[in-house]
């Protein structure tokens, strides 16, 4: 199908590659005091998986409590503790850092043409900041027991219970903070360093993305930030200002964590919408159609994202006024989400496709995304949502939409830039048949939480009715597929890497440009600096030929 | 968080063509850091609106039992010392580098003088019995504990920035003296400035709303 035959490429080893060792520390020291955004991008990388391991196995551990009906397993306080840490080591440490700090750190420097982020001592500062964060979150796992709150911290059980709350809020206060620094970085950087040339929109299209969620991670984590820190020094001093029978409200609590949780959800999803855009401008061998709508699109769904928190409890007690302007503001939020993914598939019409894995992980997230979208309407709307609030529905709408959507781009951006980071490929026939087991495994896993959900499960139960025990086998063995779907995709990525046959710098015709520096990136990205002339996604070859 | 402040030196950042400091990239991301500061603050007065919606009357009769008179003298404290601030600036664009150390040694001084009123005053009303979790405010009625919840949380806040800016200005000095900081290269001072007028903004905001609403 790829009838556009790309030019020969120069596939000899990059001499003063960022991989190489420079300056005066050796070893493992030459990267952990690097302040090369190409090397912190890859320690984040590291980091983050190793986490996800974690994420996952947990989520596996959960799935298989509901082998039987009555959760013989583990019991009720060890599943409290299992939801509770897949969920803060998945959203907290694994989703929200994501995409911006691992290829964001990597590729928005040389996407716009620069050679570091705009303070890149302060970019190694965060990623130590991540680290103490992360490892204060780990170490509530042996002081007083899990933490059993659930990932939200909810008010006032968050207060009562003896566990480790404490510890790990207080962790996930300082990975907030670690979050607010790398979009002030990103922010100062997008503004001022890029390339002579690159004027606003010129720029590629994850920048922008970056750009958007730069800004809600410094709008909205200081106010999560504040209201941890209220968790905290009401368990310590036992102030009440959620305690009820202090005078205090419980429901304010809510209030301000959602004002910061519901923007985080664009956090996680606004990236893998900029990635998804760059690949299938590079897979199509066409300009993105709509170019100027989607980079506004990600703004608006920045700035209405602000503005639906309330949606998440409309069976708070809320007024029934407040509850029916959140439903419509959440409505409204779907439009620009809509946007995209029509300008997407306009982008295809007529294109050259090259069906290359990483643009096949696109069209699955095309499938996982709208259901996961398209489920989410309906818990936006308040009649609806009564019945399906805290069911298995709410679990599946999410991970239809941040593990389906968000972190299968992930991948796809990582089988889409692994040959610039490390200039070697993976087997591509592998990675393109293990992706159509991890969707099949992934639709078994969840697909049957909204039928489950529609009947009436709740979440966040260790047991069930023996009605649902067929659903839950079902969704069992997709986890099982799944999770084998996960390893056979990291070996095959980690073996390229390492042993993977070279490429050159520029293996799918990519037209940013990252793929005009060699692959790997030299020290400071390129030899010289860049100038812009065309925009993104300007296909020359495809114009002459 | 004061890293901000410290950026990275020329050789980092920028482009081949343009060795010098990003002046304006570092005062940027100083502003947006400011917003951060700002944010976090907001989420304390949300609540504080919220609850003295709630509870407006026994929030205007808890008012008074706060000492008006250390709130007004904290207050006078910490505009001077914005002052002092900003003349330390002016002084080292001007070349006047032992005047900007002499004023911005005041700054400190007037900062940590801040702190020792606010430790006087929160003494004073600890021993009187006013405290989250006290027999005395628990014979008023329930918006007064909160009252007190917000004003030593929100002063507590404001304190530990103001602990903070001590610090980050002491850095300061000590560049200055050392000659890190010059007549030419001043923007991590004036970086720091706009620091230490951010705690001194949110404090007028904080003065009105625990002290003078009586």
């Amino acid at each position: 199908m790829a009838d556009i035959a790309l030019p020969p490429q120069d596939i000899s080893v990059v001499e003063g590659s960022y991989l190489e060792n420079i300056g005066k520390h050796k070893g493992l020291a030459a990267w952990l005091l690097s302040t090369d955004h190409k090397r912190i991008g890859i320690m984040y990388t590291v980091m983050l998986f190793s986490f996800f391991s974690v994420g996952v196995l947990l989520g596996i551990l959960l799935r298989l409590e509901m082998i039987s009906p009555g959760g013989k397993l583990f019991g009720p306080e060890v599943y409290n503790a299992l939801f509770t840490l897949h969920g803060v080591i998945m959203i907290f440490l694994f989703v929200i850092p994501g995409i911006p700090v691992t290829l964001g750190n990597f590729f928005l420097p040389l996407q716009i043409g620069a050679k570091d982020v705009a303070f890149p001592r302060l970019n190694l500062f965060s990623f130590y900041l991540y680290v103490i964060g992360s490892a204060v979150i780990l170490t509530a796992l042996f002081v007083n027991g899990l933490p059993d709150t659930g990932w939200t911290f909810y008010v006032p059980y968050s207060l009562r219970t003896t566990t480790g709350v404490t510890v790990a809020v207080f962790g996930v206060f300082i990975v907030g903070f670690s979050s607010i620094l790398t979009g002030i970085n990103f922010l100062t950087t997008i503004h001022r360093l890029r390339a002579p040339g690159m004027t606003w929109f010129k720029m590629p299209l994850f920048v922008w993305a970056l750009y958007a969620t730069s800004w809600v991670q410094i709008i909205a984590t200081p106010v999560l930030a504040i209201t941890l820190l209220l968790i905290i020094i009401s368990r310590v001093f036992g102030i009440g200002i959620f305690n009820a029978a202090a005078g205090g409200d419980p429901v304010l609590y809510q209030h301000l964590f959602w004002i910061y949780s519901h923007p985080a959800v664009y956090i996680m999803i606004l990236p893998p919408m900029g990635i998804v855009s760059e690949i299938i401008a590079t897979f199509t061998r066409r300009t993105i159609f709509g170019y100027k709508a989607i980079a506004m699109s990600s703004l608006a769904i920045a700035f209405i994202g602000y503005l639906v928190w309330g949606h998440h409890m409309f069976v708070a007690g809320m007024s029934q006024q407040a509850d029916m302007v959140f439903s419509f503001l959440t409505f409204i939020v779907a439009i620009p989400s809509g946007i995209k993914v029509f300008n997407w598939v306009a982008s295809m019409y007529k294109g050259s496709i090259d069906p290359q894995p990483p643009f096949l992980f696109v069209m699955a997230f095309m499938v996982l995304f709208s259901i996961g979208g398209l489920s989410g309407l309906v818990l936006g709307s308040l009649a609806t949502d009564v019945h399906l609030t805290a069911t298995y529905f709410v679990v599946a709408h999410f991970h239809y939409i941040i593990f389906g959507g968000g972190v299968f781009i992930f991948f796809g951006a990582l089988h889409y830039w692994l040959p610039k980071m490390f200039g070697r490929m993976y087997d591509k026939k592998i990675a393109s048949w293990d992706l159509l087991v991890m969707f099949i495994g992934f639709n078994l896993l969840y697909f049957p939480m909204f039928i489950m959900g529609y009947e009436g499960m709740p979440r966040r139960y260790f047991t069930y009715l023996p009605q649902f025990e067929t659903l839950q086998h079902i969704s069992i063995a997709g986890s099982w597929i799944l999770v084998a779907g996960l390893i056979v995709m990291f070996v095959n990525l980690i073996h390229g890497a390492i042993k993977g046959p070279r490429v050159g710098p520029n293996p799918w015709g990519g037209t940013t440009l990252e793929w005009k520096t060699a692959s790997p990136p030299i020290h400071e990205n390129f030899e010289e600096e860049p100038v812009v002339i065309h925009e993104p996604y300007y296909h020359e070859e495809a114009f002459t030929s | 968080m004061s890293e901000i402040s410290l950026p990275e030196s020329a050789k980092h950042t920028g482009h081949a063509g343009h060795p010098k400091k990003d002046v304006h990239g570092i005062k940027m991301g100083m502003w947006l850091f400011l917003m951060t500061e700002l944010l976090l603050f907001s989420g304390m007065f949300l609540l504080y609106s919220a609850y003295r919606y709630f509870y407006t009357k026994e929030f205007h009769e808890a008012a008074m039992y706060t000492h008006t008179l250390f709130g007004t003298v904290n207050t006078m404290v910490l505009l001077t010392s914005s002052l002092t601030m900003a003349l330390s600036i002016t002084a080292l664009e001007r070349g006047k580098k032992w005047l900007s150390v002499t004023f911005l040694s005041s700054t400190i001084a007037l900062g940590l003088g801040f702190l020792v009123i606010k430790y006087v005053e929160w003494s004073t009303e600890i021993h009187e019995g006013i405290y989250p979790g006290s027999p005395m405010l628990f014979k008023h009625p329930r918006g007064f504990e909160l009252f007190f919840a917000m004003y030593y949380l929100m002063t507590g806040l404001h304190g530990l920035h103001v602990l903070v800016g001590c610090g980050l200005l002491t850095v300061m000095l000590i560049f200055i003296i050392k000659g890190k900081i010059t007549q030419e290269d001043s923007v991590r001072l004036e970086a720091a400035g706009l620091y230490w007028h951010l705690i001194d903004i949110i404090w007028i905001f904080l003065f009105p709303l625990f002290y003078l609403v009586n």
